[in-house]
């Protein structure tokens, strides 16, 4: 047998003894001795002692207000009020559109105002602009990396923003010209450290949202497409979504609201039971869903300032990758590691459609700016759309 | 489709983070001894610990293995050392992988982040009472201030944490000494993975994310609790409202006339629907009354607007509101410029097109245009929206203007027929050559704009004629 091999096995064998702790009785007759505090730490003891002691009863009394403000003004739950409301009818939703062309997993995609194109990236390195409606592709860009994992089309459709494990953020203006390079002319935004997970235009063509892989603060620059890459101010900004000032979070189990003027962290609920992988606002702005690993989708209201509504099913097991509202936010579509698209009704909080057609776990999912459609990306290197 | 087979594939991805390729498989493979990765003894003071790899080995032999380039592997082998698959031996703290003759071993299975134990505090206890036993004065800043806590929070079952404590030192000590530094090594790797120390390397270009630190937490929670709320009935009621006003304009919910260009192939519902088109479709003339905002987010509904603030001569409100947008949404460096065109133009005393604010806000905004940012004409802007929703908006609705648009308002008959002629898709017009129009159109439209009756005004009363307001210079014909 191989040497290290037994190194490791010994090793097993040895810390065996450690593991199980809580499960050995403790002989009654053994006498053990209280191991009394080291010396030197003593004076520090007390102090540090007191003061974590008194901050942290402090913190969870304030918790406790929190969650008893919260409740006060709680006097109605969701789907009583959607009782009155009617029912959905059956819904025929189908896979309208096939992209095929990616070599690798398809891990970000974005929709043109124009209702019809959409820029999406995958894990090969490459960047393809598609009019969906035909299904050509009209653009393609071949990033210096692989795991391309955020891309974003401009408001003008005239340039498309890309980025991931090159640690930087690249806007391509794109050119009727067959035979230019787009590679010339674009601009890059470094981002020193980490990779890119998210970036979105803000209103214009002159700003770009990003955030960076596990950190909470973001940057947002303004390349100016036609001068001098211009690199500006810092605003807290992350993984979705613009509305005006405000942007939301994901992060961990915690889903923030954040007021990018003052960098200030507004609004944060806790009640998702893992990591929370998609964020989106709902159309009217004042509430909005998230998707998380512990399987379900949940409806949080900014103004009453709570959750209330969560989607799951028993059936449903894997975590959702990404999740969008229909144009009137009635409904609520999830794309799921289990390869599935479940479509739930917002207001009475039941699931009205189970879509299936990709062959890999869907990995992001938007509506188009019309409503008319939605648009799934998947590890399966296609991309659907479906209406 | 989902079968039980790739259920159970898929079942042991997520288990182990997203890709197969955590399930320790590959950690095996890098271990073999023949085509893993090659491996040396670390020379310590008396011992020699066998199995060390070096950092350039792990990436070039990740490389080589799933043919990907040094970035990638880099990225790769961070992940390997930063989950605990792989510890280094010399500077035990900062868990990445350096692309040199830096040691690393491979952690025992045992410590493997898959096998899913709970982080338990009464292990850590443990751990730090041991390492205690063994020298005095070892624990480094942040364990000593971990053990005082743990010692006062665990003081009901601190003997049994220092009766476990001793037992592990007792056993370790039989061990042979090179078994036991390797153990030593692999347990402490795994506590800097799930106990790490803090941050020795602060963001320095950053906001640092103040969320963490427990005081910040309680201010922010504070701060939460003194938040206005709204009671649960109104807010949920607004919700629901919502769904019910914009129910027959969501495509999945409502048919979309003549046809949902996906299902049926046919553009018309697009053609009817552009950005400027000059005869809107009653759909988007009703979406217009559903509030301010949705009239102005729309190009073709801020123009009616606009038409109709310009026959009330109130039309600077509309461009000021613009302006603000401008300098929000624009280039850093234009927004200096920006901000004083905005300020010459509207507020400033005498300005050509003057709007009404009142006087605090106009005091703020004049303060802060000394040193203007994006967002120095927030207040103002603010004031000036809730001024043209609260007055202008309504009597829009209500003017000429707007029931003329709605009465030339096409509505599109539901064409059923069109099922049948699916697969006619032809490509559109790409934005690229739209803008191009746009701005051809904008620069014609400027060419022949209509005199600025203000501008007019001035000017005459300058040269000292005197205008009579009822005989103004007609505005010149639109070509």
């Amino acid at each position: 047998m191989c040497k290290h091999y037994l190194y490791s096995i010994l090793c097993i064998s040895t810390s065996l003894c450690f593991k199980p702790f809580r499960c050995r009785s403790l002989p009654a007759q053994r006498k053990y001795m209280r191991s009394p505090p080291i010396p030197e730490m003593a004076t520090q003891e007390v102090q540090l002692s007191e003061t974590l002691a008194h901050l942290k009863t402090e913190s969870d009394t304030l918790k406790g207000k929190l969650e008893e403000e919260r409740a006060k003004l709680h006097d109605v739950e969701l789907h009583q009020v959607a009782e009155k409301v009617e029912g959905l009818g059956q819904f025929v939703m189908k896979t309208r559109r096939t992209l095929k062309g990616h070599g690798n997993k398809v891990l970000c995609m974005d929709w043109c105002k124009d209702k019809r194109r959409i820029v999406s990236s995958s894990q090969d390195g490459k960047v393809i602009v598609w009019d969906a409606f035909t299904t050509n592709k009209e653009h393609a860009v071949t990033m210096p990396c692989t795991w391309v994992m955020a891309c974003a089309y401009a408001p003008s459709g005239c340039a498309v923003a890309c980025g991931g494990l090159d640690n930087k953020c690249s806007v391509y203006p794109l050119s009727l010209d067959k035979n230019e390079n787009l590679a010339a002319k674009k601009k890059s935004v470094a981002m020193h450290t980490n990779y890119l997970s998210a970036c979105s235009f803000t209103n214009s063509d002159m700003q770009v949202r990003l955030s960076r892989m596990g950190e909470d603060t973001c940057s947002s620059f303004v390349t100016a497409l036609h001068h001098f890459f211009d690199l500006t101010e810092l605003f807290k900004v992350f993984r979705h979504v613009l509305h005006d000032f405000m942007s939301l979070q994901g992060c961990d189990k915690k889903a923030n609201v954040w007021d990018m003027r003052s960098g200030q962290c507004i609004q944060s609920f806790e009640t998702h039971e893992s990591d929370i992988n998609s964020v989106r606002y709902y159309p009217s702005g004042d509430a909005f869903a998230s998707g998380s690993d512990d399987a379900t989708c949940r409806l949080y209201d900014l103004r009453a300032d709570r959750e209330v509504a969560i989607y799951s099913k028993e059936s449903i097991i894997f975590g959702v990758s990404s999740v969008d509202f229909s144009l009137s936010g009635r409904l609520l579509f999830g794309g799921y590691n289990d390869y599935t698209i479940n479509v739930w009704d917002v207001l009475k909080g039941t699931r009205v459609s189970i879509l299936f057609g990709h062959e890999n776990r869907v990995s992001t999912l938007r509506v188009s700016p019309d409503g008319t459609a939605f648009c799934t990306g998947s590890w399966d290197h296609t991309l659907r759309t479906w209406a | 489709m989902l079968t039980k087979t790739n259920i159970q594939e898929n079942l042991s991805c997520d288990l182990v983070h997203e890709s197969p390729l955590w399930s320790g498989s590959v950690l095996l493979e890098m271990q073999d001894p023949k085509t893993g990765v090659k491996s040396q003894p670390q020379r310590l003071v008396i011992t020699t610990i066998p199995h060390a790899i070096t950092g350039e080995d792990i990436l070039s032999w990740l490389a080589d293995r799933f043919q990907i380039d040094t970035q990638e592997a880099r990225n790769f082998g961070s992940m390997l050392v930063a989950l605990g698959y792989i510890y280094p031996l010399q500077d035990h703290k900062r868990l990445v992988i350096k692309p040199d003759a830096s040691l690393y071993r491979f952690q025992t299975p045992y410590f493997w982040p898959t096998q899913q134990w709970p982080v338990e505090d009464t292990d850590y206890a443990i751990y730090l009472a041991k390492r205690n036993i063994r020298k005095k004065g070892i624990l480094e800043l942040h364990e000593q201030e971990q053990y005082n806590r743990l010692h006062k929070w665990m003081n009901h079952k601190w003997d049994f944490i220092v009766m476990q404590a001793k037992e592990q030192y007792r056993a370790a000590k039989e061990r042979k000494k090179p078994d036991r530094v390797v153990f030593d090594c692999q347990e402490r790797a795994y506590w800097v993975v799930h106990r790490p120390p803090p941050n020795p390397h602060p963001n320095l270009n950053l906001i640092p994310n103040s969320n963490t630190n427990p005081q910040t937490k309680m201010i922010f929670t504070q701060q939460s609790i003194m938040r206005p709320r709204v009671k649960s009935s109104v807010s949920i009621g607004a919700l629901v409202k919502y769904c019910a006003t914009y129910n027959g304009h969501d495509p999945f919910l409502s048919k979309c006339l003549p046809s949902n260009p996906w299902i049926t192939d046919d553009i018309t519902y697009w053609n009817l629907n552009m950005p400027n088109v000059e005869i809107p479709t009653k759909m988007r003339v009703e979406r217009w009354t559903f509030s301010f905002g949705e009239l102005l987010s729309d190009p073709r509904g801020r123009d009616d607007f606009r038409l109709f603030l310009k026959k009330e001569f109130s039309g600077e409100n509309l461009a000021f509101w613009e302006g603000c947008e401008d300098l929000k949404w624009g280039t850093a460096a234009t927004m200096r410029e920006k901000a004083e065109q905005i300020y010459k133009s509207f507020l400033a005393r005498g300005a050509p097109r003057w709007i009404n604010i009142d006087g605090k806000t106009m005091e703020i905004t004049v303060n802060g245009l000394k040193h203007p940012h994006r967002y120095v004409l927030d207040a103002a802007q603010t004031h000036i929206y809730m001024l043209m929703k609260k007055d202008s908006f309504g009597r829009y609705l209500k003017s000429p203007v707007f029931k003329d648009t709605l009465k030339k308002a096409v509505c599109p008959e539901d064409d059923a027929q069109l099922e049948q002629n699916a697969k006619n898709r032809r490509p559109s017009l790409s934005p690229i050559v739209l803008r191009q129009q746009e701005k051809e159109h904008r620069a014609k439209m400027a060419a022949n704009a209509p005199v600025d009756i203000t501008q007019v005004m001035s000017k005459l009363s300058k040269t000292g004629k005197e205008v009579s307001p009822c005989r103004r210079p007609p505005p010149p014909a639109k070509t």
